[in-house]
């Protein structure tokens, strides 16, 4: 069989193909500047961050001489002569680079006080002039003489770590190598992720109890009224969140305006005024309503393609209006509610501004530590874990989004 | 309000109390904007209406916190930060968002639901981390502290908002409208700018204008990125809001709410001017 040919004597599937291929990568041209553009300046260096929580070269890489020895120590004798040696001549190049502080500040975060030991060592090995370095370290600090503070150096000595995880979830690793509890004191995560969830949850569920009406009346009244009413939504929208977090501290504090109000109205006396914000009310009352935007829009969007005539039908076959509303119309819009639902949780989980500024210490979100971590206590590697942790349950969500209700479906105002 | 004879005395008060309840929830929603518009005009440095202001009493009002921004140089300092921030980026958000979008909505595009969604994160990754993430990356190449660096992070933010606007606005373009331009002897580069370029335009506008809002209004990015000398507006009401909140704040977040109701008008002006244009193609 011969195949057919174009007029210059080619096969015209060979033509086709080649065609084809010329318009992708027309198309693909005219992506790549975007895409290279976020891949190196937004997802490489968030990938690079993430690579924190499990890269621990403090140690590793100042203290090279004695991690190796301690590589083949047993664990259960305080290590050889040697090995004292080793960690002094090195703690004192170490302080020549000026890498001291940052080595004790790593100790530190693993087992605490071990950053005053550091620092007293390196002052006294300096002036030190013997030989027995064994001898001489327990008499510096105490605590090098004991088993426990060698298998922490051992094990922060790692190159690669899982250690922030571990405190990220509220979890060490004991003196015996075994994983337990953190002391309760220090247990925080744990309960700062649940609260995360448990505000996201409240403010989703509120969102779509206060949207759903509205959303329905929206779509139900004569368009020229309606799109009056959807400004009212907009508006919100597009006014800037430090401007509508501002107006919730006015309106909430102690002397603020709904407090006046409700003196004034005899509710409460004047010394009653309610605490509503810098605690987690706050936080919850301004995320329902600067978050309820993101669900009234996409409720809407779905309502206004559902024809009125169904309900009819149910009605004019005997259902009370109740039962057609939630036997016939309620059903027709779960996109909708599937939309804004993730919608309003995928942004309020990562909430970071409002719960800073309205949130006090009970409306704190896990945003706001990673921010913490970050910039004041300057533990970057728990940072990151926390982060990753975020990121992936945010991630989850995106594409379960994306399964079901698909990113191009995606509107905006 | 006429009911149906058929709507008892039941449906009746279901139907009222639902009007109310949509009206708190409307009223939940614009109050809090709306009710520090007359308290920024406030004469007494407090956050709540005076007696005097509740009996419209012209001596309780005032415009000293307006004149109180005038004279504070800082404020000025940081609107021109914000506004050249805003613009640079929102020009580099629209015209890679644009390319992007074009190439996206073509049918031969490979991999697109995998590139959409690399394009899209930028929307969806908790500020936070991406905040931390650049924080790193602009300090490792020398662009942190610096407006350069300022203006590349809020540029990343941005486009996602032109890529979903404008390839919302090419889902329903007619290809036949190019197909006729070419077979009447037009070249592409002369299709682009006559035929399919003033079809987009609103949706590239109203993107636009998203990515303007974006960093106009953004505090996080630049709470990491910027050094006292690139603070902007949100970063300037940021340090008020943390540190001595005046009723300055009041008069800065009106006129920022006066700036968010002229985007608005213009986007909802352009969306219905679109939807009039794609009505003319048949679809």
């Amino acid at each position: 069989m011969t195949s057919i040919l174009t007029a210059d004597g080619i096969p015209l599937k060979d033509s086709l193909r080649k065609a084809e291929r010329g318009r992708r990568a027309k198309a693909f041209l005219l992506v790549a500047p975007l895409l290279l553009f976020v891949l190196i300046s937004f997802v490489f260096p968030i990938f690079e961050m993430l690579f924190r929580s499990v890269d621990n070269p403090v140690v590793a890489n100042n203290l090279p001489l004695t991690i190796e020895k301690l590589e083949k120590w047993d664990g259960t004798n305080l290590p050889d002569q040697e090995t004292f040696s080793l960690v002094a001549k090195e703690l004192l190049i170490a302080r020549e680079n000026s890498k001291v502080g940052k080595i004790a500040a790593r100790l530190n975060f693993e087992s605490g006080g071990m950053r005053s030991m550091i620092n007293k060592t390196v002052r006294k090995v300096r002036k030190y002039k013997g030989n027995d370095y064994k001898k001489a370290l327990i008499q510096f600090d105490k605590r090098w003489g004991k088993v426990v503070t060698w298998k922490v150096i051992k094990r922060i000595g790692q190159r690669y770590t899982g250690v922030q995880y571990l405190a990220a979830l509220d979890l060490k690793v004991n003196a015996d190598n075994t994983i337990g509890l953190q002391s309760e004191d220090r247990r925080i995560y744990v309960k700062i992720f649940l609260r995360t969830i448990w505000v996201s949850v409240l403010v989703t569920i509120f969102c779509l109890i206060l949207a759903y009406p509205v959303s329905f009346l929206l779509a139900t009244l004569p368009l020229r009224i309606s799109n009056l009413l959807l400004i009212m939504v907009l508006l919100p929208f597009w006014t800037s969140l430090l401007v509508r977090t501002t107006s919730w501290i006015v309106l909430l504090q102690r002397n603020g305006v709904v407090n006046d109000i409700l003196v004034a109205l005899n509710i409460i006396s004047e010394d009653g005024r309610i605490q509503m914000i810098y605690n987690q009310t706050g936080t919850l009352v301004a995320m329902t309503q600067i978050l309820l935007p993101f669900m009234i829009l996409p409720l809407y969007s779905v309502m206004k393609t559902i024809s009125p005539s169904y309900m009819r039908a149910a009605r004019s076959l005997g259902a009370s209006p109740l039962t057609a509303f939630v036997r016939v119309y309620m059903p027709q819009t779960t996109p909708g509610i599937g939309a804004g639902c993730l919608l309003v949780f995928i942004l309020s989980i990562g909430y970071y501004i409002t719960p800073a500024l309205v949130g006090g210490r009970s409306g704190q979100l896990i945003s706001n530590f990673i921010a913490y971590h970050m910039k004041s206590s300057l533990n970057w590697g728990l940072a990151a874990a926390l982060g990753t942790i975020l990121l992936v349950a945010v991630l989850v969500l995106y594409w379960l989004y994306n399964k079901i209700i698909g990113i191009d479906k995606m509107k905006l105002g | 309000m006429v009911f149906p004879p058929y709507v008892g005395m039941g449906g009746k008060i279901a139907h009222y109390s639902f009007i109310i309840f949509c009206g708190f929830v409307f009223i939940f929603l614009i109050a809090p904007i709306l009710v520090i518009i007359p308290l920024s005009f406030n004469a007494e440095p407090y956050f709540t209406f005076t007696e005097g202001m509740i009996a419209l009493e012209p001596e309780a009002y005032s415009t000293r916190w307006y004149a109180d921004i005038a004279k504070n140089p800082q404020w000025a300092f940081s609107a021109a930060n914000s506004i050249i921030v805003a613009i640079c980026s929102t020009f580099l958000a629209t015209l890679l968002g644009t390319l992007a979008a074009l190439g996206l909505s073509q049918s031969h595009m490979p991999y697109k639901s995998a590139v959409m969604g690399v394009l899209i994160s930028p929307m969806i990754v908790p500020l936070i981390i991406s905040a931390a993430g650049m924080f790193f990356f602009y300090s490792n190449i020398g662009l942190a502290q610096t407006l350069p660096g300022l203006i590349l992070a809020h540029a990343v933010l941005g486009t996602p908002f032109v890529v979903i606007t404008v390839t919302a606005t090419l889902t329903g373009f007619d290809h036949s409208l190019t197909r006729a331009s070419q077979s009447l002897g037009a070249d592409s580069r002369k299709t682009f700018f006559k035929i399919q370029m003033p079809l987009i335009l609103p949706g590239v506008i109203s993107g636009a204008l998203f990515a303007f809002i974006t960093s106009f209004d953004e505090v996080v990015i630049v709470f990491f990125l910027a050094g006292f000398e690139q603070r902007t507006i949100p970063r300037q009401m940021w340090a008020g809001i943390r540190e001595q909140i005046s009723p300055t704040i009041l008069a800065v977040a009106t006129i920022l709410v006066v700036v968010s109701i002229l985007l608005l008008t213009t986007v909802e002006f352009l969306r219905r001017r679109s939807e009039k244009l794609r009505g003319i193609s048949p679809s």
